[in-house]
């Protein structure tokens, strides 16, 4: 078994992957997660692949690049694909004898549109090929590097600048696309969900998924200060409601059938949703100038039967699992 | 390597066998017809044991170039054949691949685009990839097919070029035609290495000495960074001319940037593209022994475009007309363009576009005595009227 920190304070205090200088916004998590994940691995040389997104534009403004791991960005939708190359590459010249033998571990990392959306044929294709790797995907439920566009991951009701709250039309009319089931139905050894409140959590995930040979997938909940709007300090407290009120849960699926639950704890007291939306400005409309009830029923009850086809899923793998 | 032996064999096979013989470390491909020989050939070898390369059968044509930018980035010699609407489909990260300077070397099968959808040759589909940074080569024949594989992984690699290389041959008429190919055997004392040394990047993702790649760039740089690409792209054109005259010096075949065939006192020439040159010479040949005075030249080397070879090659002609199996929608061919611009402001032949064999229809001896024909009018009247001719569609 790996050894897993229990505290932050266990992390390396070793930068190893995003450096300082970089010019995400204020109070934006993803600088946090790309730090997470350079702190998870302090004992594997990295590479990483970074899909065209706000990780990639605000950290690599030529001739600057705030990196210390090999970078490599080449389009939006392609990141699983090109990193099933630099695999590939890496791993025929080791075996030729061309680069020192090295455990490099790849890293693939893309937003939600590019991994949602306009990514998921490339993140299908890799995984289904068993090409060593980890994807991450940061969720902040909008193609936030363009200007705050709805995509597969963005909540109901939620406003974007393309679904926007008008008269008619309330914001976003779909559902969230359940990723993480859509990447376990490939039935890779691991996949899992996280939230940046969650960071010893996220950690031990990126550890295990590095620990993986072959792909594995972590997909993490990333709130956007400027596309959901909230203030710069509430980045991890948003996070942090998402998961407790049961919206974002935190889980793992094995094989792409063994569902594990990590948090919310079900038997501890159920936090409302609305408790969660009504931080964001994106959901405004649904509490002023008038409470929108029954769109606020829509989703409470949409996060209702999610979370109890997970719980589901997790009793039938632990009771599968004595069989 | 000096031992070779002729075989009779499709284009397809004859380019995966030089794609074999260059030893790629990474194929990622997709099927196309009519590429899908190559591909299905060299995952033969691969499962054979033939060849030692890790094959990424990708789930799309834009997953294969993907996968070739990382392997190429990571230093890996890297190879992959697609055609038509699959260059289509991966034309946003040829791109890319080439403004980053990656090695690849990547064969067109040349179909046309849909739609309506047709499988058979023109080169519509190459002349998506004209601007996209790649030199481009088109081959007459099988055996310069199988050549030209062999001398793009060594222009691509060249530290002074570090760029992607197309190699076109056209479809069916070559891909799928059984010609005799005279291939290279490596023996224990000689490989192709001397030829063809392993690939050693200039730039790598390397754990030891990271660096970042595929930056974003803003108006400050993103002109300069462009320029700089140009100007790799038209020092290429010496590299490439040194690595014919050094293939040629091994084994006897040169294939130049641009092949006068008959024209030192041609009063009429075409300029070809592809297979139909094999066509055109025969025509010549038929029209000399008529007494008329025809000539032709060979446009091998697209991109970089030759453009000193060009107006050497067709100075002294009277009326010269550009053969493109491609049109630009609202204007003339690709090729057109580019020799009509070569020869602005000097003296020199009237220059024509003659628009053929677009989806495949048949290029035959017939057409381009139609061609010549009609250059010889133009030709007494001193003037072309028509700039832009479609040859052989039915019912003109």
């Amino acid at each position: 078994m790996a050894d897993y920190p229990t505290k932050l304070a266990d992390l390396p205090k070793e930068e190893r992957s995003v450096s300082s200088g970089h010019r995400l916004c204020t109070g934006c998590a993803a600088g946090t997660i790309a730090r997470l994940v350079g702190k998870a691995v302090p004992d594997k040389p990295l590479m990483w692949v970074n899909a065209t997104c706000c990780m990639e534009v605000a950290t690599t403004i030529y001739p600057f690049a705030a990196w210390h791991v090999p970078w490599i960005h080449c389009a939006f939708e392609n990141a699983a694909a090109t990193a099933s190359g630099v695999r590939s590459g890496l791993d025929m010249l080791m075996k030729k004898g061309r680069i020192p033998q090295r455990d490099i571990e790849v890293i693939a990392i893309g937003g939600d549109g590019g991994t949602y959306d306009i990514g998921i044929q490339a993140i299908s294709g890799a995984i289904e090929r068993g090409h060593d790797f980890v994807y991450i995907c940061y969720d902040n439920e909008a193609y936030m590097n363009t200007g705050i566009q709805r995509s597969g991951a963005t909540m109901h009701a939620a406003w974007t600048t393309t679904s926007p709250a008008g008269e008619a039309i309330p914001g976003k009319q779909e559902f969230k696309k359940p990723l993480l089931r859509i990447v376990a139905a490939h039935g890779l050894e691991y996949c899992a969900t996280a939230s940046c409140s969650y960071p010893l959590d996220f950690v031990r995930k990126v550890k295990r998924a590095v620990d993986v040979k072959g792909p594995a997938f972590v997909h993490i909940i990333q709130p956007c200060l400027r596309g959901w709007r909230f203030g710069t300090e509430m980045s991890f407290q948003v996070a942090r409601l998402a998961v407790e009120s049961r919206f974002f849960p935190l889980y793992e699926v094995y094989w792409g059938h063994k569902f594990v639950l990590n948090y919310p704890n079900p038997i501890l007291t159920k936090v409302d949703v609305e408790d969660y939306l009504k931080l964001q400005g994106r959901l405004r409309h649904l509490f002023k100038p008038e409470r929108k009830q029954e769109i606020l029923d829509v989703i409470q009850a949409h996060v209702d039967k999610e979370w109890d086809k997970l719980l589901e899923l997790a009793e039938f793998s632990e009771r599968s699992a004595t069989y | 390597m000096a031992k070779a032996k002729v075989l009779g064999m499709m284009g397809d096979f004859a380019v995966a066998e030089a794609a074999k013989l260059c030893n790629p470390d990474v194929i990622a491909a997709y099927p196309i017809t009519p590429q899908t020989i190559i591909v299905e050939r060299l995952a033969e070898f691969v499962a054979d044991g033939e060849l030692d390369c890790d094959y990424i059968c990708v789930e799309s044509e834009h997953s294969a170039m993907s996968a070739c930018f990382g392997a190429s980035a990571a230093g890996a010699r890297v190879y992959t054949a697609t055609a038509s609407q699959g260059l289509a489909l991966m034309i946003e990260i040829v791109y890319i691949t080439a403004s980053a300077r990656f090695p690849v070397v990547m064969t067109i099968a040349n179909r046309a685009l849909s739609g309506p959808i047709n499988i058979h040759c023109d080169h519509s589909d190459a002349m998506l990839a004209r601007d996209s940074g790649w030199i481009q080569l088109f081959a007459e024949d099988c055996q310069e097919a199988y050549d030209s594989t062999i001398q793009a992984f060594r222009i691509a690699e060249d530290k002074q070029v570090s760029l992607p290389v197309i190699n076109c041959l056209d479809g069916f008429v070559l891909s799928h035609s059984i010609e005799p190919v005279e291939i290279l055997e490596p023996t224990e004392e000689e490989t192709l290495d001397g030829f063809l040394p392993i690939r050693d990047p200039l730039y790598k993702l390397d754990v030891d000495a990271p660096i970042a790649q595929g930056l974003l760039a803003l108006p400050e740089f993103y002109m300069e960074i462009k320029r700089g690409q140009q100007e790799a792209h038209l020092r290429s054109l010496d590299v490439i001319k040194e690595v014919i005259q050094d293939f040629g010096d091994r084994w006897g075949r040169y294939w130049p940037v641009v092949e006068p065939y008959q024209m030192d006192d041609a009063e009429v020439a075409v300029v070809t593209i592809g297979s139909s040159t094999g066509t055109g010479r025969a025509a010549v040949d038929e029209l000399r022994a008529e007494g008329k005075k025809v000539g032709l030249v060979k446009l091998r080397c697209f991109r970089p475009f030759p453009v000193k070879d060009i107006q050497a090659a067709l100075k002294n002609a009277g009326a010269v007309g550009v053969c493109d199996r491609a049109v630009s929608f609202g204007s003339t061919g690709p090729a057109y363009a580019d020799t009509a611009g070569a020869m602005v402001g000097r003296s020199g032949p009237l220059i024509k576009n003659f628009i053929i064999g677009l989806g495949g229809k048949d290029i035959t001896i017939d057409t381009f005595r139609a061609m010549y024909d009609n250059l010889y009018a133009d030709l007494a009247k001193g003037e072309v009227e028509e700039p832009v001719e479609w040859i052989g569609i039915r019912g003109e």
